[in-house]
């Protein structure tokens, strides 16, 4: 337990260790070659964050290969490698793929699932529909069928299911070893959908399973269509402890998200800065005027409260000093907004340049504006704040 | 900040459990041997003092325990939640800005004076920076002040004083040598409100109250032992008082819904028939901007080490002073024709319509949003400075008006 903000020597010197890595392995032209490769980031990279570094599963179970060390270094970690925008399939994998997984009540599926991605020797990917600001299942799209009666007593657990489907936007989707699939289960007799839905788990060889490329405006972060055929699948949570597991998938990446969204704003700020004491126009550094200093000044405002809301948000996750909900809410619509306005400010401070394929600008532009999106709008989070905080505290 | 304050900021941040320990039962030692219920304001203030727990890094016997001012806020939150008076709304020029600048500039004979009648309000300090050709642009002021003997005399006029009609003691900045450039010619005095010669008139302001004033100073003597640095070295002693000044005003409420913002939630709960969707979603996003500043001065307060706040500082007063003033706007247009109403500008009550108007100088007090935007991009990001007309120049050249 340590006290909100007071980050241990040991956070201190992994941001280090890992923005060390991150100049060394990713630098921006490796950034842009993976961009422009099949897959999208390089493996032996991948692996070496998990297995040298020990960075991707920090607050997984040491029991599964974890660190056990919680939210708060995990932030740390995703802050860095979202400021050298390091490719690899850090939402599909880490974010969502190990948080899902370690919320499972299933300790068998855990010890199975959870080692590979935490070592980086496997990746995963979700999908579930958390693009409305936390998991919604009435906006599932797949469903699953029961296609052999339990024997044992306890039910549904060692039955076999197939799912039919499709779900758009499947991050990290195309290239992942395991897919987690939240899915209707069919004939359930409930008008509850959160008592219908069901997390499965299905490999990526499975019969039936079609995945498409979905060309991408961020290209260093990948998505994908995938379709379910009667895809042969293994339960992992029942209705209700999938929503429950998925509720707190979304929290947790929304606060995860956030520190990513911080770092890149961080770097777009040092970027700006620097090229604002560089560049000369009008016989000065164009830094010397006041509406370039200004806008500066209001990205620095920017990214310090978005870092305050994230860094909240993994404490308050880690420590229970907060209802999830709120924190997680509050910490994206901060972020986003914070990481948006920023790189739209870095793009006008730079002028021309900052809109050339060159310049590194356009890169950090795009993931805001996707990072934005991925898991709820700002607008989106403060709706459910307002709900949180205006309506249920308002009411009689 | 560049990533390396950020890390900076954060290796401060690891403190020590045994120093935190100590300042955890010196307070609720205080609570044990004095009732803030009973006890007068200044009582229970002395109390506090006397346990090191009114700046736990000022050293003991001066209010202080000689700790990090990072344990700060774990004397505070004790004694806020066991009902202790605020020592900064009791006394905010003396608390916020004397006090500190005392700390670090004044002998140990001022301070062994000063610091308890300042922390306990029985002493009201005032500031005597602001004059009618000098605001933004401080280091240009004219006031001078002149040697006489063991002693110097000042003739000035200054403005915008807070709280000089209650005050007993002021910060005093005065101009020793007109030929030097303008910063290098100042030197900074504390001084008696009741001296001969100190003549306050009250200035009225929006709101209808004066809780400003113009100070007279006319032939005023200062002895020389209420000189605070050295001759010509006053700019540097104001910065102290700046930096403490912009902190103590940005350093946001404690807890969350408290502060401000209160006001906008308190309307929103009381007054359901004004409800409509529109304001609804602002109000979150003005709450949702409240949390993000409570945040970060929390995050400032745990990072807080031992030397005066920096000019990070800034960042919470620009962003409180906008965020005030963006929730009294949202309670006008909440409240709508009954918002255009006034009780009295004669007396006003503490309405909405009175907060609203106040907020107006939230972002002109204490250094303006301008200013404090330069601020932030010289002195946090080091930006090259503007281009300025009057660097190098003896003051008494530069134009002023
Ligand atoms: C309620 C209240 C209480 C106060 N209490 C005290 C007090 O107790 N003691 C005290 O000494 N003073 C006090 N002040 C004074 C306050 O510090 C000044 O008003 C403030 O510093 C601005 O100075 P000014 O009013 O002369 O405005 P100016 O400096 O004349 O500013 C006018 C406008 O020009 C802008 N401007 C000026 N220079 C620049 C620049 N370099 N770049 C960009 N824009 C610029 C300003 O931002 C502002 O918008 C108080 C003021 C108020 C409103």
């Amino acid at each position: 337990m340590s006290s909100e903000f007071a980050w241990s020597t040991e956070q201190v010197e992994l941001r280090r260790t890992v923005r060390a890595f991150a100049a060394a392995a990713s630098p921006q032209e490796e950034v842009r070659r993976l961009m422009a490769s099949p897959l999208g980031h390089d493996p032996a990279v991948w692996s070496r964050l998990g297995e040298e570094l020990g960075v991707l599963g920090l607050a997984a179970d040491e029991e599964y290969g974890g660190a056990g060390d919680g939210l708060v270094s995990q932030a740390v970690v995703i802050e860095e490698l979202g400021r050298a925008l390091v490719c690899g399939p850090l939402l599909g994998s880490v974010i969502l793929g190990a948080t899902a997984l370690g919320a499972l009540n299933d300790t068998a599926a855990r010890a199975e699932l959870l080692p590979g991605l935490v070592e980086g020797r496997t990746s995963a990917a979700l999908a579930a529909p958390l693009h409305r600001g936390g998991f919604d299942p009435a906006a599932v799209t797949v469903t699953a069928t029961a296609h052999q009666r339990a024997a044992s007593p306890d039910g549904a657990a060692t039955a076999g299911y197939t799912l039919r489907g499709s779900v758009p936007h499947v991050l990290d989707g195309a290239a992942a070893d395991l897919l987690l699939v939240a899915a209707t289960i069919g004939g359930a007799d409930t008008d509850d959908d959160d008592d219908a839905v069901g997390l499965f788990a299905v490999n990526a060889g499975a019969a039936g399973l079609i995945r498409e490329s979905a060309p991408t405006m961020d290209l260093t972060r990948r998505q994908a269509t995938v379709s379910f055929n009667d895809v042969p699948a293994r339960l992992l949570a029942a209705a209700p402890e999938a929503a429950a597991v998925l509720a707190t998938t979304a929290e947790t990446a929304a606060v995860l998200l956030a520190a990513e969204q911080v770092g890149a704003a961080q770097y777009l700020l040092d970027l700006s800065v620097e090229y604002a004491r560089t560049r000369l126009q009008f016989g000065r550094p164009i830094g010397s005027f006041q509406a370039v200093k200004h806008l500066c000044a209001d990205m620095l405002v920017l990214v310090e409260q978005a870092r305050s809301v994230a860094y909240h948000g993994a404490w308050a996750l880690d420590e229970g000093t907060d209802d999830p909900r709120i924190a997680a809410s509050l910490a994206q619509s901060v972020c986003s907004k914070a990481f948006t306005q920023v790189a739209a400010m870095t793009v006008q401070v730079h002028g021309g340049i900052g809109f050339t394929w060159e310049h590194p600008a356009h890169l950090y532009l795009k993931r805001a504006y996707t990072d934005a999106a991925l898991f709820g709008s700002a607008e989106t989070h403060q709706e459910r704040l307002a709900q949180l905080v205006l309506d249920e505290a308002g009411a009689p | 900040m560049s990533a390396d304050t950020a890390d900076a900021l954060a290796a401060a941040g690891t403190s020590q459990d045994d120093d935190r320990g100590r300042v955890e039962r010196a307070a609720r030692g205080v609570l044990a041997g004095i009732d803030p219920a009973t006890a007068t304001t200044a009582e229970f203030l002395g109390a506090c003092y006397d346990a090191g727990l009114a700046w736990v890094h000022f050293p003991v016997g001066f209010g202080g325990l000689g700790l990090p001012a990072g344990l700060q806020a774990a004397a505070d939150a004790i004694l806020a939640a066991g009902g202790r008076p605020d020592p900064f709304l009791n006394n905010p020029i003396g608390v916020g800005m004397a006090g500190p600048t005392l700390h670090g500039h004044a002998g140990e004979e001022l301070r062994a004076k000063l610091l308890r009648p300042l922390y306990t309000g029985e002493q009201m300090w005032a500031q005597l920076f602001s004059e009618p050709g000098a605001g933004s642009d401080l280091a240009g002021l004219s006031t001078r002040a002149v040697r006489d003997g063991d002693g110097w005399v000042v003739d000035g006029q200054k403005v915008w004083t807070s709280l000089a009609h209650l005050a007993s003691w002021a910060l005093l900045l005065a101009r020793t040598d007109p030929d030097l450039p303008k910063h290098r010619g100042l030197t900074y005095f504390i001084v008696d409100m009741h001296a001969s010669g100190v003549e306050v008139r009250p200035l009225r302001q929006a709101t209808g109250q004066a809780e400003f004033n113009e100070v007279y100073l006319t032939g005023v003597r200062i002895p020389d032992t209420q000189r605070l640095g050295d001759v010509g070295q006053g700019w540097n002693v104001a910065m102290t008082t700046l930096m403490n000044e912009r902190s103590a005003i940005g350093d946001s409420a404690l807890g969350r819904g408290s502060g401000t913002i209160a006001d906008a939630l308190g309307l929103w709960r009381d007054r359901p028939d004004l409800h409509s969707p529109a304001l609804r979603l602002r109000l979150a996003d003005l709450w949702t901007q409240a949390e993000a500043y409570r945040l970060t001065g929390e995050r400032a307060r745990v990072a807080r080490t031992a030397g005066p706040p920096g000019p990070e500082a800034s960042i919470g007063k620009l962003v409180g002073a906008e965020l005030n003033q963006k929730i009294y706007d949202f309670c006008m247009d909440m409240l709508g024709p009954e918002g255009t109403l006034y009780d009295s500008y004669d007396d006003p009550a503490d309405t909405l319509q009175r907060r609203f108007l106040r907020a107006r100088a939230n972002t002109i007090e204490g250094g303006t949003s301008q200013i404090l935007r330069n601020v932030l991009g010289e002195r946090v990001l080091r930006l090259p400075g503007d281009v300025r007309v009057d660097t190098g120049k003896p003051w008494r050249d530069i134009p002023r008006g």
